[in-house]
């Protein structure tokens, strides 16, 4: 420890910077090269201990990391930067090799990303107790570290993350693009090897990991708050913690996936049938959100096709729609999804010893998370799935398999018709009265329901003029523009960024929405936020229209907690612009990181009106709504 | 493309053979639907509702001066004069309807309505409940059936009438929910059934006084020793408030406007009998007074779905100072007053008109702003004095949810 730390100190302006940098890790957990080291060649401690922990901890399990130090670390990193000469501080933490950090790094890892050998020699808690006394430095680095790592160990080394050495982050970055990028090959051709080889060993190592590292936070807090704590505690703590755990797990029936919790990730990860590519340099904020490289998911799929035995061809295909993006629309894709499952339906016949009730259940989970994997469900698309579970579970038992089959498949269209396309008219029957001739009417995106609107307000007669704010990447307005043009309405079309210019001579705005939440938050299209909110400036009405299917219990203040990262390859590429490629070859820069959100939130001041399939009304009776339609028509 | 419906086509075609009931919204915003010329009250760009307010309200006891005494005369020869239009809606109507039958009996409903909107102390949804009683009298259904789609013609040409007043609205609306969702009506025979509804029209009178019963009860507690309270208009509510917090002992003061059509006046009358120490204010005044004013209280013709108010004219701006200003604003309002409308502003709700008075000839080529109500959004407004209860703005569409779906 203490060589170690003198050189850490030397090199004080260094070491911190690298200690702090949090940006870019997903990247780093991938390309690790320390981690594939370990299987390999164990003994070659140092180096593989840094690398290992800044790297698998950061990337691993962000969530670990309380926020708030983490930004504290960024800004001091920053300040900081200037004096940096990083590489050749990296370059020498690489070879000199700290022997009592050494032992804990070599234990860590197992050959799969995800599996973790439980062979660590034990040494960490030594190394915590008799940590130096904490300097600012230490401190910083306990901050970062990840939990998660520590734990993996199978023993107590919840203490290793005060050692990690700042510099291993620096020593990370250095690996050239194709070093990491052999790494990684050569980790999916051993994590390939490993399941072949039989799963068992692995998975239960790495159920013991996960078990171990669900309560990550609690542990990593604890530890990085008193730096002396004994390794016994810790492993108490994990020991009690993975009960409790389990049954929570059981209690909560969906708890929506965190992307940054790692071990889940990887459970997720060996379920998966679709194989996506974790995409690069995600935004700190969002790391909790599933980010993949789109593109490479479909050949591999495709190849999958018939190893997927369980999956209906029908569910099959509308996986793949959604992950092309061929369907798109919260009613599209939820009608899709309903015809697919009816068809799935029709297929189906009970295995013998079975009921039809359960594993029909069952069956339908499995062909959700299929969807999922392909595109995360929307709200709406929830709320059906709700629907159609809660369908089958009251099947009479005495039913024949016949019988429940077509009472279901009656179910879904009659919810297909009810709750989608005849709410849609109900809705349009509504917002058509708030138009009057000589509006000017302004709409973002392409909402389906606010193109009915619009036309039947056409056709009633009214003489109005439309205003079309569309935006990149997906301009999604244009198709819109396309079909109002064709009928013969008067259009403008603008983009988000001329909004408020044009927002002065508007009169009503109509936006689509793909949730609306109890509090009255409207969830809908990345941008609508924007409009609603210039347009209250602006003292314009803003009316949204939403089918009360799509309306959801659950309260949500911000965009971040639950939201969709798209491709960020379409932000930082213009179609058609040759000209524009300032970001050519930029796109893996650790320092850059691209954020292409899909939905945001509305906070409920800035709606005047909602209108749904029960009539107009305010933001406020949205709870009242949600609760009647429950005990009227739907589940419960 | 196969989940977008040709709904639309669909629609047209029921929009246009569709006669019935059409919102009172779109019925004055499109060029004349089929139906524009039946029985609408031929004067319509005035509105009934707030003519015949001005008439009851505006009526200042022999006492008072002289120029309100004129101004008296004045009404009741406009309603004098709206009588005669009455006669002639009829004649109007009977151009339009395709149903004979039915365009008869909207005639008497419509006559059975005014008969009984002429009494100042009725409230206008009462009138309406009652004329729709008088038709269920009158009816020689043999069944259920018949007898709602009568009631739902007849209430439909009582809303299309006069489609400024929201109580009407309201009141036909209720009792049409109550004829068609009373299950009890299922199982009795015909006859029974009929008599209960009529029974029921009767009552109804009963609970409009009750609600103010009631109203006046829960808004005890927010008046207290020695406030000075706003008040805009003539509200029977608001006076039946007063008037308890009067005989509880309550020392406070009133301040009455008395534009802009004068029942300020006529309460501020009444409220000189009562022997509150009262003080009329001109409208333009409101902000001047502002501070020394404790309370805001309203009546309203209309409670809508947002939880804001359709009040007299005034209301709005009053509302605002109160507002800028962090004085509570108030509104009594009977529940059979809320009704399922929306409007996003001002200009989007029926206009409902009234000639206003300036004393002097308006040279031809002036335009005079003769809207006699504004559009108070909730969220100028504290609470709302109810029945049910006293309500914040966002409960209203609450208890509208669940009263009518």
């Amino acid at each position: 420890m203490d060589p170690r730390r003198t050189a850490r100190t030397v090199s004080d302006p260094k070491v911190r910077q690298v200690g702090f940098f949090t940006p870019a890790p997903p990247e780093r957990s991938i390309s690790d090269p320390p981690r594939f080291q370990d299987p390999i060649q164990p003994p070659s401690p140092s180096p593989t201990q840094v690398n290992d922990h800044s790297p698998s901890g950061n990337s691993l399990s962000p969530v670990m990391i309380p926020p708030a130090h983490h930004h504290s670390d960024n800004f001091l990193r920053t300040a900081l930067q200037v004096t940096s000469p990083t590489k050749a501080f990296s370059y020498s933490a690489k070879t000199v090799t700290i022997p009592p950090e050494n032992e804990d790094v070599a234990s860590s890892f197992s050959p799969g990303r995800k599996v973790f050998s439980a062979k660590s020699p034990s040494s960490f808690p030594g190394v915590k107790a008799s940590s130096v006394p904490a300097s600012e430095l230490t401190t910083v680095s306990v901050v970062n570290l990840p939990p998660g790592i520590s734990e993996k160990a199978g023993g107590a080394s919840v203490e290793v993350q005060n050692d990690r050495p700042v510099s291993a982050k620096t020593l990370k970055e250095k690996t050239s693009k194709a070093e990491r990028r052999a790494l990684q090959e050569a980790q999916r051709a051993a994590k390939a090897a490993a399941k072949a080889e039989g799963t068992k060993a692995s998975s239960a190592a790495s159920k013991v990991v996960t078990s171990a590292n669900t309560k990550p936070s609690k542990a990593a807090k604890s530890s990085s708050q008193k730096n002396d704590g004994s390794q016994v505690a810790a492993s108490e703590k994990k020991g009690g913690d993975r009960a409790p755990e389990k049954d929570r797990k059981k209690d909560a029936p969906h708890p929506r996936m965190q992307y940054d919790d790692k071990s889940r990730v990887e459970k997720a990860k060996k379920r998966a049938v679709v194989k996506q590519t974790e995409a690069r340099n995600r935004v700190e904020l969002f790391r909790h959100l599933p980010q993949y490289e789109h593109g490479t998911q479909l050949p591999d799929l495709e190849t999958k096709f018939f190893e997927l035995d369980p999956m209906h061809p029908a569910v099959y295909k509308v996986g793949l729609q959604y992950l092309s993006g061929d369907i798109r629309g919260g009613n599209a894709r939820c009608i899709a999804m309903f015809q697919a499952f009816k068809e799935a339906i029709k297929d189906y016949s009970t295995p013998p010893e079975k009921t039809l009730i359960r594993d029909l259940t069952a069956r339908i989970s499995s062909y959700v998370s299929f969807l999922i994997e392909c595109r995360p469900l929307s709200i709406s698309m929830g709320n059906a799935i709700k629907f159609l579970k809660n369908r089958i579970a009251k099947l009479p038992l005495a039913l024949s398999e016949s019988e429940a089959k077509s009472t279901l498949m009656l179910d879904i269209d009659l919810f297909i018709n009810e709750k989608i396309i005849l709410s849609e008219k109900v809705i349009v029957k509504h917002a058509v009265t708030k138009i009057q001739d000589g509006d000017v009417l302004l709409t973002y995106g392409a909402s389906s329901v606010v193109e009915m609107i619009l036309l039947h307000a056409h056709e009633l007669g009214k003489h109005f003029h439309v205003v079309v704010v569309d935006s990149r990447p997906k301009l999604e307005g244009q198709l819109l523009l396309r079909r109002l043009v064709r009928k013969g309405l008067s259009c403008t079309y603008t983009h988000v960024n001329a909004v408020s210019c044009i927002m002065q001579d508007v009169t009503r705005v109509f936006l689509g929405a793909s949730s609306v939440l109890s509090n009255g938050t409207v969830y809908s299209r990345v941008g609508t936020a924007c409009v609603a909110m210039v347009a209250h400036a602006f003292r314009v009405p803003v009316l949204v229209c939403c089918e009360a299917y799509k309306f959801h219990e659950r309260v949500q203040l911000d965009s971040i907690c639950f939201n969709e990262l798209g491709n960020p390859d379409a932000i930082s590429k213009v179609q058609g612009r040759e000209e524009i490629n300032y970001l050519d070859g930029l796109v893996n820069q650790e320092n850059l990181q691209l954020l292409n959100l899909i939905y945001d939130a509305t906070p409920s001041d800035y709606v005047s009106m909602i209108i749904t399939d029960y009539g107009m009304i305010p933001p406020t009776s949205v709870p009242v709504i949600v609760r009647e339609y429950r005990r009227d028509h739907l589940w419960s | 493309m196969w989940w977008r419906s040709a709904s639309f086509i669909l629609d047209r075609q029921q929009h246009q053979n569709r006669t019935v009931a059409p919102s009172p919204e779109s019925f004055l915003l499109s060029s004349p639907p089929p139906m524009a010329d039946s029985p609408l009250n031929p004067k319509s760009n005035i509105s009934a509702y707030y003519q015949t307010r001005a008439a009851h309200h505006a009526v200042v006891t022999s006492d008072w001066l002289a120029q309100a005494q004129a101004a008296v005369g004045r009404h009741s020869d406009d309603d004098g004069s709206l009588g005669d239009d009455k006669g002639a809606a009829p004649i109007g109507g009977g151009g339009g309807g395709g149903e004979e039958e039915g365009s008869g009996k909207a005639f008497s409903v419509i006559d059975e309505f005014n008969s009984w909107r002429k009494q100042p102390a009725l409230a206008e949804a009462v009138a309406a409940i009652r004329a729709l009683a008088a038709v269920i009298r009158t009816s020689e259904a043999t069944t259920m059936m018949e007898l709602e789609i009568e009631l739902k013609k007849a209430s439909d040409s009582l809303k299309s009438w006069d489609t400024t007043s929201i109580s009407l609205t309201a009141g036909c609306d209720l009792f049409m929910l109550y004829v068609t969702r009373t299950s009890a009506l299922e199982y009795e025979d015909f006859n029974s059934a009929k008599s209960r509804l009529i029974e029921r029209a009767e009552k109804f009178g009963e609970i409009s006084c009750k609600a103010r019963r009631i109203i006046a009860m829960l808004s005890q507690d927010f008046i207290f020793d020695g406030c000075t309270i706003l008040v805009h208009g003539f509200s029977r509510v608001v006076l039946e408030v007063l008037k308890t917090a009067a005989e509880n002992k309550k020392h406070f003061r009133v301040l009455c406007t008395g534009r802009p059509d004068r029942t300020g006046l006529r309460f501020s009358n009444e409220l000189a009998k009562l022997d509150v120490p009262v003080k009329l204010l001109i409208d333009s005044a409101v902000a001047y007074t502002m501070d020394e004013v404790d309370v805001v209280l309203f009546g309203a013709d209309g409670v809508v779905e947002s939880g804001g108010i359709i009040n007299m004219m005034g209301t709005f701006q009053i509302a605002l100072v109160a507002h800028s200003m962090n004085k509570p604003v108030y509104v009594a309002a009977e529940s059979y007053k809320f009704a399922r409308h929306y409007p996003l502003d001002q200009k989007d709700m029926s206009p409902a008109r009234r000639p206003i008075d300036f004393g002097v000839p308006i040279p031809s080529k002036v335009e005079v702003e003769t809207s006699a109500r504004d559009y108070t959004p909730p969220q100028y407004l504290t609470l709302l004095f109810t029945d049910l209860g006293v309500l914040t703005p966002s409960v209203i569409s609450d208890e509208l949810i669940q009263l009518y779906l």
